[in-house]
């Protein structure tokens, strides 16, 4: 163990720069937790056990007046609104992860252009999140409809609107983790980001209430994740925003909360 | 090259560096010695670009660190063993890191085995000892052959084993022409280690000067004599200008060298049994150095308390 480094460093030279680099390294990150894994099983396992549940739930007492105003499509991929939660906690600590162990030092000393750092870091992220996010949601959508067809309730993909449904969901999703990557590169601490994150999602809803009545309508319009799962609905719903339009304003809060991230994170000390 | 210019970071009205300016030469390890919390770990998070100055600058081979394009290859740094993430086998900590900079995976595969932690690479980070932690440190500051290298702290709670090992790394790297920057709160250990000190208390610099140096100077070393005659010696050694104390048989001379002792006693015929000279130690050089100029108070007191702990010499 005392033997000398001296003869063995061979030289080194650069190879390729840039960009792909950064990709391939945040990937290593990502690839190489098992945190990473079990936030993947546990959003798999709630959204087809959430919709499996549901969907039997349902055609045990299935009676076929319910049909009227039934959105099979919407019903389908219910359980990936407990999926959000696992995605975003991974989302959260991809980067707050760095900060608490210290690994964060080592990384910007080996790549001192953080601003860049943390957009290839949120990019290879919202990548495989988006990735597993459609998987599981058209999984999540055979399952239900394969119980669903039992009762003669179920859509196919073919469907108007449908395919809009189960791509728009994985959609969502991938804006839900945008939304978290943002939190926790701009709070750095896993447990002020978790509870911001939560915070932006379900606070909205509860806190209409407290609002002048005049706004409700408003506020209910824009909150975050009432804008956002209107791509979930297969029939536009009165007083709110369309599919696309909700998605690109919830696509927004993320994007302005990851701008903020990226302004303060090239001022602030490591 | 590293150049530290009047560079300065405060928190609030807190100074943790105030004014520093040195530079870091090639080709020797440069010791950077203080307390704990004298502005050591600061001022080497701001040489790496990872805190902002107050004012002032720092340069590693002429540039500021954000404008490297790829550090690894030009600096390497080890800042403290807890800098990775423990849920990571160490393998795969090296291969993030190296790959940031575009370095191959073999390169991964020699550093491991240089470090020797070949054989427990793929075990995560979480179950090494801190030894082992600061080798996989070290193992990535070495990943792209860097000519300059930062090491905070590296022998901090290593067995002597380990601590051998570091210091035979750090004074071959020196040896190759590389730029090594190490600090320390632990002095007898930088005497082994070091050619040149930087020594800084209350993010002041105090010294910047060699290790033998920074010894020599020192007031604290003596010249030891026994004779029958400690009297007749010490009126001898007063009037030619040396500071002595006697006590018994031993005279205690400081301000002389031995032979200049042994010149005037043979002199004026005066028989010693013993001439001996006792160089101060760098903890005695350094507490002279820092007594007057900033009270440390009690962290002042662990930092020697561990020194004593520490290496002999």
């Amino acid at each position: 163990m005392t033997t000398t480094l001296a003869p063995a460093l061979a030289p080194v030279r650069p190879t390729t720069i840039g960009v792909a680099n950064l990709i391939r390294s945040e990937w290593t990150k990502l690839r190489s937790l098992r945190s990473t894994y079990w936030t993947a099983v546990a959003a798999v396992i709630a959204a087809i056990g959430i919709t499996t549940i549901g969907a039997i739930e349902y055609v045990q007492h299935f009676s076929p007046d319910q049909l009227e105003g039934f959105d099979a499509a919407n019903f389908s991929v219910q359980g990936l609104y407990l999926s959000q939660i696992a995605l975003g906690a991974l989302g959260v600590m991809t980067i707050t992860g760095e900060y608490a162990t210290g690994m964060i030092r080592t990384t910007l000393t080996a790549v001192p252009q953080r601003r860049v750092l943390i957009a290839i870091k949120g990019l290879v992220y919202l990548i495989a999140i988006f990735v597993l996010s459609e998987v599981m949601s058209f999984a999540s959508f055979g399952v239900g409809q394969a119980i669903l067809h039992r009762k003669h309730a179920g859509v196919s993909l073919s469907d108007p609107n449908v395919l809009r449904v189960v791509f728009g969901v994985g959609l969502y999703l991938t804006g839900v983790g945008l939304l978290a990557f943002g939190l926790g590169a701009l709070v750095r601490r896993t447990a002020g980001a978790l509870a911001a994150f939560f915070g932006v999602l379900f606070l909205p809803s509860a806190l209409i209430d407290l609002l002048p009545s005049s706004w409700h309508q408003v506020a209910l319009k824009f909150a975050p994740v009432n804008a956002g799962t209107q791509i979930a609905n297969t029939h536009r719903v009165d007083h709110m925003l369309g599919p696309w339009q909700g998605l690109g304003i919830f696509t927004l809060y993320g994007v302005v909360i990851v701008l903020g991230a990226l302004f303060v994170v090239g001022r602030r000390d490591a | 090259m590293i150049e530290v210019q009047s560079l300065s970071k405060h928190y609030g009205a807190t100074k943790a560096v105030d004014d520093l300016t040195f530079s870091v030469r090639p080709g020797t390890v440069t010791g950077f010695l203080g307390p704990n919390g004298s502005g050591k770990s600061t001022t080497m998070r701001m040489i790496l670009g990872l805190d902002r100055p107050t004012s002032g600058s720092t340069s590693v081979n002429g540039r500021a660190y954000g404008q490297i394009r790829r550090p690894l290859f030009e600096v390497g740094a080890l800042l403290d063993a807890k800098a990775m993430h423990g849920g990571r086998s160490g393998y795969n900590h090296l291969l993030c890191v190296a790959q940031s900079n575009g370095i191959a995976r073999r390169r991964v595969t020699e550093v491991l085995e240089l470090v020797g932690l070949g054989s427990v690479g793929r075990k995560r980070a979480r179950t090494f000892s801190l030894g082992m932690g600061q080798r996989l440190g070290i193992a990535a500051a070495l990943l792209g052959d860097p000519e300059v290298l930062l090491f905070d702290e590296p022998v901090n709670g290593l067995d002597p084993e380990g601590i051998l090992w570091i210091r035979t790394l750090l004074r071959n790297l020196a040896r190759e022409g590389r730029t090594v920057f190490v600090s320390s709160h632990l002095m007898s250990e930088m005497a082994l280690t070091a050619d040149h000190l930087v020594v800084i208390g209350r993010g002041r610099l105090i010294a910047d000067t060699t290790t033998a140096d920074l010894i020599s100077s020192s007031s604290q070393g003596y010249v030891l004599v026994r004779t029958p005659d400690a009297d007749g010696l010490a009126r001898v050694l007063r009037a030619a200008g040396a500071t002595v104390g006697v006590t018994d048989d031993a005279v205690r001379v400081t301000g002389a060298s031995c032979a200049a002792v042994g010149d005037l006693a043979a002199e004026h015929h005066v028989v010693l049994h013993e001439l001996s000279p006792h160089a101060a130690s760098l903890e005695e050089a350094f507490m002279e150095l820092t007594r007057d100029s900033v009270d440390f108070g009690a962290d002042f007191g662990t930092a020697m308390a561990d020194a004593a702990a520490g290496v002999g010499h």
